[in-house]
Order: C-alpha cells, then sequence, then structure tokens
C-alpha cells in the first residue's frame, strides 16, 4: 500500500518557502512567486511551478531544490508540473522581498506596467539606487547580469546596480 | 492534411525560428563590440531557446511519436527545419545583426500580440509569455537601430546597406500556406496578411528615427515554409549539432 503522506498543503507550503532563489538567495521561491500551487490528489503530492522567463537557467535547480525538500520530508509520492498560463510578472513579487531585494543591493521592479511601453520608453524613471537611494540613475544596458534584471548607474554614489526588470 | 499535422508544421514554425536566432545570439557570446552587448545577445539568446523549447515540445506532443525537442533540434536536417529565412541571416557586424534582430523582434513582437488569444491554450500561453521577453529584445534592436543610422556618417551607411541587404528575405517573414489556411479556420493561428500594416508601421518608425531609407521591394526570397534555406542554415546547423552527433545520447 503506498504511504499516504502526513502533510497538509499548508506545511508543505511552509517548508518549500524555506528554498532560496538560486541566483537571488534573499528571497524564496514562494516570495519570487514562481512556486504557484500545492495541491494532494489522492495522496500525491502535486506542485505546480512557472518559469520567470522562457529560459531562465534557474528553472532545473528550482525543481531539484522541490524534489530534495519534499524526500526530506518523507514525501516520495509526487509530481511537479511546470505551467506558463498565466504569465509569470513581477507584480507577484511580494512587499517583503522587495525590501530583501534592495538590502541586497537590487533595484526592486517598479509596479504596474510604467516601464512596458514598447519603443524608445527608456527605464531611466525613478529607479531608486538600492545604496544611497538617489533618483539620479542611468540605464546603462537593458541586460543585466541575468535575463531578468537591468544594468543601472547611480550618478551620485557612482556604484553600478542591477534593477528587476518589470515584465 | 490532418488538423494536428497542420498543428505540428505551425509548432514547428515558431520554435525552430526562435531556435535558430537563439543559436546566431549564442555565437555572438564573448565576441560582442563591448560587453555590455555582449551580455545583452546571450540573454536574449536565451529567451529565444526558452521559447523554442516551449514550442518543440509542444510539437512532440502532437506528432505523438516520441521525439523530444532535443529529438527536434539536434537530429533533423535542413529541409526538415521551418524557421523563417531571416532568423538563419549570417551575424555579419553588429549592425548586421541589430537590423536583422529589429526585422524579427518586430515581427514576433506583433505576431505574439494576436496570438495570446489563439483558441489553441499552449499556443496562446506561449505567445502572452514570449511576449513579455520579445518586448525587450524590440525595444534593444530599435535603439541599436536608432544609434546607428542616425550615428556617424560611417555607420549610417554601414546600417542603411544592412537594411538593403537583409530587405528580400522580410517577405519570407509574411508568407502562408495550406497550413495558415486550415488553422486560421480554427482561430488558431493569425493571418499573416493582419500583421503586415503593423510591421510596416513599427519599421517605418524606427527607419524613420533612425535617418534610413526603407528600400522599395524588388526581387524577395521565400521558401522556409517548404523547407527551402539559404546555405548559411547547414552552416549553422553543423556547429549547433556537432555535440549530440558525435556523442549520441551524451548527458551532461
Amino acid at each position: 500500500m503506498p504511504s499516504v503522506t502526513k502533510h497538509t498543503t499548508e506545511e508543505i507550503w511552509r517548508f518549500l518557502s524555506e528554498i532560496p532563489d538560486p541566483e537571488i538567495p534573499v528571497i524564496s521561491i514562494t516570495e519570487l512567486g514562481v512556486l504557484r500551487k500545492v495541491d494532494i490528489e489522492n495522496s500525491k503530492v502535486i506542485i505546480t511551478i512557472t518559469p520567470t522567463y522562457s529560459g531562465c537557467p534557474a528553472m532545473k535547480t528550482f525543481e531539484d531544490d522541490i524534489k530534495f525538500k519534499l524526500q526530506e520530508n518523507n514525501i516520495l509520492d509526487f509530481e511537479i508540473k511546470t505551467i506558463h498560463s498565466p504569465a509569470w510578472t513581477t507584480d507577484w513579487i511580494t512587499e517583503e522581498a522587495r525590501e530583501k531585494l534592495r538590502k541586497f543591493g537590487i533595484a526592486p521592479p517598479i509596479r504596474g506596467s510604467e516601464d512596458k511601453g514598447v519603443l524608445f520608453h527608456s527605464e531611466t524613471k525613478n529607479i531608486e539606487c538600492p545604496n544611497c537611494n538617489s533618483n539620479n540613475t542611468n540605464l546603462k544596458s537593458q541586460f543585466g547580469s541575468t535575463a531578468c534584471k537591468a544594468l543601472y548607474q547611480c550618478e551620485e554614489c557612482l556604484e553600478p546596480f542591477d534593477y528587476f526588470k518589470c515584465i | 492534411m490532418t488538423k494536428n499535422e497542420a498543428l505540428v508544421k505551425y509548432c514547428l514554425r515558431l520554435g525552430d525560428s526562435s531556435l535558430i536566432l537563439g543559436q546566431r545570439m549564442a555565437e555572438w557570446c564573448s565576441n560582442g563590440p563591448v560587453l555590455e552587448e555582449d551580455i545583452a545577445m546571450s540573454n536574449i539568446g536565451l529567451d529565444l531557446f526558452g521559447q523554442s523549447r516551449t514550442m518543440l515540445t509542444y510539437a512532440g506532443e502532437i506528432e505523438g511519436k516520441d521525439r523530444t525537442e532535443n529529438d527536434f533540434a539536434f537530429k533533423r536536417l535542413e529541409r526538415e527545419f521551418f524557421n523563417n529565412l531571416m532568423s538563419e541571416r549570417p551575424n555579419g557586424h553588429f549592425g548586421d545583426t541589430v537590423v536583422r534582430n529589429l526585422f524579427l523582434s518586430a515581427h514576433t513582437y506583433h505576431l505574439y500580440k494576436k496570438l495570446s488569444s489563439s483558441s489553441d491554450n499552449t499556443i496562446a500561453a506561449f505567445a502572452a509569455k514570449s511576449l513579455k521577453e520579445v518586448t525587450y529584445h524590440l525595444r534593444h534592436s530599435a535603439e541599436w537601430v536608432v544609434r546607428l543610422g542616425d550615428g556617424t556618417k560611417e555607420s549610417h551607411s554601414k546600417t542603411q546597406q544592412s537594411v538593403n541587404d537583409l530587405w528580400e528575405y522580410t517577405a519570407d517573414l509574411f508568407a502562408m500556406n495550406e497550413v495558415d489556411e486550415l488553422l486560421i479556420k480554427e482561430n488558431i493561428a493569425i493571418d499573416l496578411n493582419e500583421i503586415k500594416p503593423l510591421w510596416d508601421n513599427t519599421i517605418n518608425e524606427v527607419l524613420e528615427r533612425a535617418t534610413l531609407t526603407r528600400p522599395e521591394d524588388s526581387f524577395m526570397q521565400k521558401g522556409s515554409l517548404n523547407g527551402m534555406h539559404s546555405e548559411a542554415l547547414g552552416h549553422l546547423l553543423t556547429e549547433m549539432q556537432f555535440l549530440p552527433r558525435a556523442y549520441p545520447d551524451a548527458k551532461w
């Protein structure tokens, strides 16, 4: 007889929240919004995740980390599903996570669609330097250290910094 | 042709075009004119590979012959690829690359916008997700075309040459056949005649800002719908497929 999981979805959600983002270890996969659903169907645990960017190289690590975490908690009957709809958006990043990003030196994405214009709308509007809080900052490159970040420089403290792009 | 056969071909068209342009982007890795652009090209490539994986995997599911995304990417020959001709154009100099990318990202931007409401849920999800990414690609290439076109005398004339050289491959982006006919009826595919004027507007706006001249349509290359490609694709595949062909089933 297959072992029946003793965990509730809330418990599973809680310990999966301990998994950090492999690239930005100060925030978890739940704060980032990558973990979408935890379901239990006939004692099988079904985890649903969604990629931030289509080609995000961290997805495989997310899956492996989730696998380890489930096994660590004696959950052996599980499935990890990846969905693409609704498409991930930076609006799902929690308020606490935004503060953590800022402390880590990454400017969090601005809310809503302010920087989502298509042609020639540069993202220079009010991106605050995470180091000195100045608004006098400039876009250096739309593509930074990872696909999800742009590279900015602060004109006050002169430090370059990453900005989490709005999508 | 059944609906499923048409759908497989349609997914391969979308998936192959992303894959082949992604490989072109990867060729810039460590060869970019400045570090920021080197990183930008690699990141754009990464987005494109991600998009391609979704479509190739889906093509395999519909086909039902156990072909995976890797089988499609690494075990097909030129004539079995359906990427548009523009995506396989060689990188050339940086101006050639950004002009090619402008033509392509303006195309996918408008196409994905419409495909987001496709009656096929997987295609709609793919398009809505990819749209967010190609918006950045379009902005990136458009800004570079303006910077180079409206730059120095030399950068202007080189970029105008890139536009002229690549123009003959633009018609292939809007070519349709019985695949489209069948899928448009099912509200799965989009009539590319609807995309063309939108693409024209975007391209005209960018070229004007860049002080570049839009070429007259003359002889136009076509053939990607039937797997007819330029010799550039063969060279690209030789490099891209080398490892899986030399070491079949190799694992990381």
